[in-house]
């Protein structure tokens, strides 16, 4: 229905800056601190310390042993990004993003958080920097994710509580976009995951291929080759895109998205924006957009706070729509299998983000040969949903 | 000329030597069985034009007062198309101007609704998510018909992107009198009222402040350095509290303002 238009930031026919005039300067300014910074060898130099040794990268790409035998088919790889600071993939993007603010002469953050792992992430960065910051977190979230909200607090950020809408992430970046259109001038907003408007989808991006590259190294040392397969779980889809992208142009790697399915998609209680299908601008991006026939935006549905937002990453949307990647989705109950399956065969209890992921990925490793590789982006850890899972379960293990 | 209606109803009334002014009104707040009444009370009351605000879900440039009254909209059912079948019922003498978000555009079609804009009096878009870059999305669809794809401009906006935007603009330009969201303000920074006669001078069309100003005493105050004000939080308020005095006072202090 829309007409491709010329413009920056686009991948396809989706991204663009579909946002009030007063941020277009910042984002101008934006693009051209974030171009400045990764041509400087001074500032990659810094990123890259602290992600040694602030963050403990590299983590592993680790082979899966009993979830390998338990399939009976392809041989399953975990990216460990459970094991960096903070407990998830955020962290990559939030430091990078912070440093990037302090170059900027930006001293004060605004971020929003779903699950919380951004907020976290971001608190962190900023602790860690010298930044004041504030976080935009949904009513709702706030209930399901009681500590990480405390976690932040304890780092020395302000988390501001949003009850407009469901309560969830949507609600909380209108809140932070709005909070960011009034302090503008000295506050950059660091936005958690691949979308908004450009240069948003491409900065998080280039802060989260570090996932994807030390991926490539690690299998090529470890198997000789490339994996057949990875998957990773789609939210935003920022640990996704951080995964796929060194692997886009190596077309014999099949690249597999898992998007929250929810209750299942038949019963519109979902967050599977590709599923879906339907096509509009949210928070200045043009993507796949859960909505009404009277553009609405709907509120997405997942026990899993990290992937409830209604649409899907810019890119994510091209690499759909040219066939790169294959989009599935993973129901809440699928995922609370694959949390227990992980924890059970591998002692590793994984965030219900990521076992969206293993679920999926479990699946596909059964109808896999034997001497296929499949690794799956293991992108943040349980503990903070240990609750969740405890009262979805009744309180006792299936 | 094609976009012509709305940038005339303002210049006639600066060529009375006075300030224009267009008060902003939440559709469907109170019902859209009140929507012609109320513009109708605006009409009378002396608005050169009205904006129109469509409800919606997700409305990321807005305050307090007119995000509530979005709420309050949107739980009556009020829609894009329903107030667009409800402004074809009736015509006015002043052009209306509907401010509404993308996405409910995108979702209506592009040509229909061009279409229905032609058809209910709508001379003016306003589509705070639209920035100068992406206005070609509209563009194309609104060619030779007599609906303004009226720009906003703000503070931050550096003095490269003033002048191409300014050369761009149609029906008037929209100056954003504050770095922030909808809604009503005490106080504006002291730059503002040389960065609006700058504006104004390099303005082929009408430049109207709008964004905070809530008090008569802000709207003359405006009134002498732009060519008219927008005024929407406090009409909001007035319609939903019933005060409807408040509404006559504030337009008559846009209208009395004598331009320099």
């Amino acid at each position: 229905m829309i007409q491709t238009v010329e413009g920056k930031g686009r991948y396809g026919r989706f991204g663009g800056q579909y946002v009030p005039e007063t941020l277009m300067g910042a984002l101008t300014e934006l693009e051209e601190a974030h171009d400045s910074a990764l041509a400087d060898p001074a500032f990659r130099e810094q990123l890259n310390s602290y992600l040694k040794d602030f963050v403990g990268r590299e983590n592993p790409l680790y082979f899966a042993e009993r979830l390998t035998e338990a399939a009976g088919g392809a041989k399953i790889y975990l990216k460990r990004e459970d094991l960096n600071h903070t407990g998830a993939h955020k962290i990559n993007n939030a430091l990078g993003q912070a440093l990037l603010a302090k170059r900027m002469g930006k001293r004060k953050i605004v971020a929003e958080t779903g699950a919380g792992q951004h907020g976290v992430a971001t608190a962190t960065a900023c602790a860690l920097l010298g930044l004041e910051c504030v976080v935009f977190m949904g009513k709702e979230d706030i209930r399901r994710q009681e500590l990480n909200v405390f976690r932040m607090e304890l780092l020395g950020t302000r988390v501001e509580s949003v009850d407009k809408g469901a309560g969830t992430l949507k609600d909380a970046v209108n809140e932070a976009l709005r909070y960011w259109v009034a302090h503008v001038e000295d506050t950059h907003y660091i936005l958690g995951s691949a979308l908004g408007p450009h240069p948003f989808p491409k900065i998080v991006r280039d802060f989260q291929q570090i996932i994807g590259q030390e991926t490539k190294r690690q299998i090529l040392d470890k198997e000789g080759r490339l994996p057949d397969a990875v998957v990773a779980c789609i939210g935003g889809g920022s640990n996704a895109i951080g995964m796929f992208h060194p692997f886009v142009e190596d077309e014999n790697v099949a690249l597999y998205g898992v998007e929250a399915a929810g209750g299942g998609i038949s019963t519109g209680q979902h967050a599977a924006a590709i599923a879906e299908a339907k096509e509009g601008v949210l928070h200045g991006a043009y993507m796949y957009v859960l909505q009404d026939e009277d553009g609405f935006i709907q509120e997405a549905h997942s026990i899993s706070a990290g992937l409830d937002y209604p649409a899907v990453g810019p890119e994510h949307c091209h690499l759909h729509d040219i066939g790169r990647v294959q989009y599935t989705s993973a129901t809440d109950a699928e995922a609370l299998e694959g949390v227990q399956l992980l924890a059970q065969k591998e002692g590793i209890i994984p965030a219900l983000e990521s076992a969206h992921a293993i679920h999926f990925a479990f699946g596909l490793a059964k109808k896999m040969q034997s001497d296929d590789i499949l690794v799956v982006c293991l992108s943040g850890r349980g503990d903070k949903d240990v609750q969740t899972v405890r009262d979805a379960l009744g309180g006792g293990v299936q | 000329m094609s976009k012509y209606t709305l940038t005339a109803a303002i210049r006639k009334r600066n060529a009375e030597g006075l300030s224009a002014f267009i008060p902003y009104m939440m559709a469907g707040d109170g019902g859209l069985e009140v929507l012609h009444e109320r513009i109708s009370f605006l009409e009378e009351a002396g608005a050169d034009a009205i904006e129109i605000g469509i409800p919606f879900s997700d409305p990321v440039a807005d305050g307090e007062v007119i995000q509530e009254a979005g709420s309050r909209a949107l739980q009556r059912g009020v829609t894009l198309r329903k107030v667009m079948s409800t402004l074809q019922v009736q015509s006015h003498k002043i052009p209306l101007v509907i401010m509404t978000y993308l996405n409910p555009v995108l979702a209506y079609g592009l040509p229909k609704f061009v279409a229905d804009c032609e058809c209910a009096g709508v001379n003016g878009l306003i589509i705070p998510d639209l920035p100068h870059e992406e206005r070609g999305l509209l563009s194309d669809a609104l060619e030779a018909k007599d609906i303004a794809l009226v720009p906003l401009i703000s503070l931050t906006s550096s003095t490269e992107r003033i002048e191409k935007i300014a050369r761009a603009a149609e029906g008037f330009i929209y100056a954003v009198t504050v770095n922030g969201i909808t809604g009503v303000r005490s106080g504006f920074s002291s730059d503002l009222m040389n960065h609006l006669t700058d504006l104004k001078r390099i303005a082929n069309v009408p430049v109207l402040a709008g964004f905070g100003i809530s008090t008569p005493e802000q709207v003359r105050e405006f009134s002498s350095v732009t060519d008219g004000v927008i005024v929407g939080s406090a009409i909001v308020t007035a319609f939903h509290e019933g005060k409807l005095d408040k509404i006559q006072s504030l337009i008559k202090a846009g209208q009395t303002a004598v331009k320099h």
